[in-house]
């Protein structure tokens, strides 16, 4: 079975580093980025399945990555991530992403976000994604 | 003294001003109440006093001037006829003595003749007679038989010797009747050198004169000779020769007035004025309180006046400050409450702003240890025989716990601080209390705490978010269970207030709270419960009330208990956004 592709997008180098390889041993293809553009790039090279996305960034803001990905690739499923409270995610998730976790996350709660995610068929996602 | 006067009044004006803006007491406004109210009735009675002070003492001397000034000019008229009438007898006397000889005055036929003339001519003239220098009265004319007699004796006619011309006192002589001797002696050189012409007056034109001043019943007029005899009977002091009983007046020639007690101990205004040349002292006497009769109607008919209008003043100062202070009172009252929870607002805002920017600032380290700590965990789980395994789950698992609390903390301040959609449902709010009492029913078993329920049956469902009514209630009751003792009360009553409002009251009979605590008691981080409180139940709690639109009342006292309320609308305000 085809690995589920995700990417994870933090400035925080030490918190991807380690959730990336915590997913890989949960049988993830994980890939970090650090910044907003670092992570539109991978994404061009590489289509991931579902992006983490951490809201605030120093760059290119969380909202603006979402939108461009929504807009360029409206199939990858966006899992927000914020330090700072549901009002951040609530705004996100109006503009497509699948959903939003609060730092610092529960890894079971991401596993099911994400196969939940995984699970929702391509017709809700497209939709969704406009 | 102007210096002090002016300090006492900025002092005074400052206790107008310079109240304290958050009166702890109700005295503060009883002393204003009193400074205005004094301030008030200073400046309208001393006026209105000063005046009437002024108008009486104004009318005082008219009316008196009014009632002084005709009673002189009357005695001195009266003296003036007084004088008039004697000098014309003196003078007619005198006139005769010299006009004569001493032959013709010494005939007793001739002097008959001159008498008849002189009777006719001047009123009041008794006898005529003629007196030989040794005294002997060698002719006489008149009622009595008084020829022969000798005066040498009597004190006129010694007088009358030294002096040439003399008016006698009123005196009863030979006649026992009141009369008056004038004589004059013949001065020039020639025959009987020494002899004297002598008339008597008769004292009854005396009388005529005292009662043509037509004085009113309660008066008296009398003449006085300068050594305090009447001369003339008086009404209440004394008949003719009797001593007046009051010390004379100091001597005037000009009618002078007094305001004495008479030995009776009325009140009198005594009206005098002495003759010119003759012995004599002419005296009125009016009782005062007949005299000031218009002047006390006056003065009453004003004292009334005045008496009324102070109590009017009162009367209306004393409603309008009340109303005033009151009014002021309630203002000051409304503004205060306004401020405070202008004040209770932006506090928590800035605190709540405050709050979820600390706990996004710890949020990011702390998820960098979740996952390092997380990955720990991992590695030693899915690597099979990872040595130290049974060593680093139970840490790992303890930093994964530590990590946990932290983020519920975290969330917590957040969510105190979040701008959170309101989920709006109809709901029965007895539901919600019952849901949230479901929690602490065992603990109120286990700490034997009587709960009693008192929910109205027919209590309408509102429209509000249920979460977050959960929170505000399980809070609320929270904050009860631990201020009563084991076996203590806690009682929820839920009831309709009005046409758009429900309540709840949570009344416990713990501790209580100070007033200090009751002051900070919305305040963020402001908890009572040292070691195990955040701080943040009620300011929760309260910032949800308001969010709903709803309000909370909170009634203790120490030692006796406390008493929430939460007020909601039936429809809350969807603020969702906000």
């Amino acid at each position: 079975m085809k690995k589920v592709r995700v990417l994870l997008v933090d400035d925080e180098t030490e918190f991807v580093s380690a959730l990336a390889e915590r997913l890989s041993l949960r049988g993830f293809d994980a890939e970090t980025a650090t910044s907003g553009e670092e992570a539109l790039g991978k994404i061009a090279r590489s289509a991931p399945d579902i992006v983490l996305l951490d809201m605030l960034m120093p760059g290119m803001s969380g909202s603006e990555v979402l939108k461009r990905i929504k807009h360029d690739y409206p199939q990858v499923r966006v899992i927000l991530l914020t330090g700072r409270g549901s009002w951040d995610g609530i705004q996100g998730i109006r503009e497509g992403a699948y959903d939003c976790l609060m730092k610092p996350i529960q890894i079971e709660e991401l596993m099911q976000i994400m196969a939940s995610a995984m699970e929702s068929d391509d017709k809700t996602q497209s939709q969704k994604g406009v | 003294m102007v210096s002090w006067l002016r300090q006492k009044l900025t002092g005074f004006f400052n206790s107008l001003r310079d109240l304290p803006d958050y009166a702890e007491s109700p005295e503060r406004y009883k002393v204003l109440r009193r400074n205005i109210i004094i301030l008030m009735l200073v400046v309208t009675i001393l006026p209105l006093f000063l005046m009437g002070l002024i108008n009486h003492y104004l009318y005082k001397r008219t009316m008196q001037d009014e009632i002084v000034q005709p009673m002189k000019i009357l005695v001195n008229k009266t003296r003036h006829s007084f004088e008039v009438f004697l000098a014309e007898r003196l003078s007619a006397v005198s006139f005769i003595a010299s006009s004569y000889t001493c032959a013709e005055l010494s005939d007793e036929k001739n002097l008959s003749r001159i008498f008849t003339v002189m009777k006719k001519e001047f009123s009041g003239v008794v006898d005529l007679g003629f007196l030989d220098p040794d005294g002997v009265q060698v002719s006489y004319d008149g009622p009595y038989k008084l020829q022969g007699k000798n005066y040498a004796d009597q004190d006129w006619y010694k007088e009358t010797r030294v002096r040439g011309s003399y008016i006698s006192d009123v005196f009863l002589g030979y006649r026992k009747l009141p009369h008056i001797v004038m004589a004059v002696e013949r001065s020039h050189a020639g025959d009987c050198q020494g002899s004297v012409l002598r008339a008597t007056i008769d004292t009854n034109r005396f009388m005529e004169f005292i009662s043509s001043m037509r004085l009113d019943p309660g008066s008296d007029a009398f003449l006085l000779n300068k050594s305090g005899i009447f001369q003339t009977p008086s009404k209440f002091y004394g008949q003719v020769l009797e001593t007046f009983p009051m010390a004379l007046p100091p001597a005037s020639n000009e009618p002078n007035v007094l305001q004495i007690a008479d030995p009776k101990g009325r009140e009198v205004m005594l009206t005098y004025v002495y003759f010119e040349t003759l012995p004599f002292i002419l005296m009125v006497v009016k009782p005062r309180g007949q005299v000031m009769q218009a002047w006390y109607t006056l003065k009453t008919e004003a004292l009334i006046v005045f008496v009324i209008g102070v109590v009017v003043i009162f009367l209306v100062i004393f409603k309008l400050v009340d109303k005033l202070v009151k009014r002021l009172e309630e203002s000051d009252q409304r503004r205060e409450a306004a401020y405070r929870e202008m004040q209770e607002t932006s506090k928590l805002a800035s605190i709540g702003r405050l709050a979820a920017g600390v706990a996004h600032e710890v949020n990011n380290p702390l998820a960098i240890i979740n996952e390092k700590a997380g990955l720990i965990k991992d590695l030693s789980e899915f690597t099979p025989e990872f040595p130290l395994k049974d060593k680093l789950l139970p840490l790992t698992g303890a930093i994964l716990q530590s990590v946990d609390r932290c983020r519920t903390i975290t969330q917590r301040l957040l969510g105190f601080a979040r701008r959170m959609d309101v989920s709006i449902q109809m709901l029965s709010l007895n539901e919600v209390i019952e849901e949230v009492l479901g929690f602490l029913e065992k603990e109120a078993l286990h700490r034997n705490v009587d709960l009693q329920l008192n929910l109205a049956f027919d209590l309408p469902r509102i429209a509000s978010d249920r979460g977050q009514l959960q929170q505000v209630f399980l809070n609320i009751l929270n904050n009860a269970f631990d201020a009563v003792q084991d076996g203590g009360k806690v009682a929820i009553t839920s009831f309709e207030v009005d046409m758009d409002t429900v309540g709840v009251t949570i009344q416990d009979n713990g501790q209580g709270m100070t007033q200090e605590t009751m002051t900070h008691l919305f305040e963020p981080f402001f908890t009572t419960k040292k070691g195990y409180g955040t701080g943040l139940g009620l300011s929760i709690t309260y910032g949800i009330v308001k969010k709903l639109g709803g309000d909370i009342k909170v009634k203790s006292k120490l030692g006796e208990g406390t008493t929430f309320t939460v007020f909601l609308p039936k429809k809350a305000l969807a603020l969702a956004g906000d």
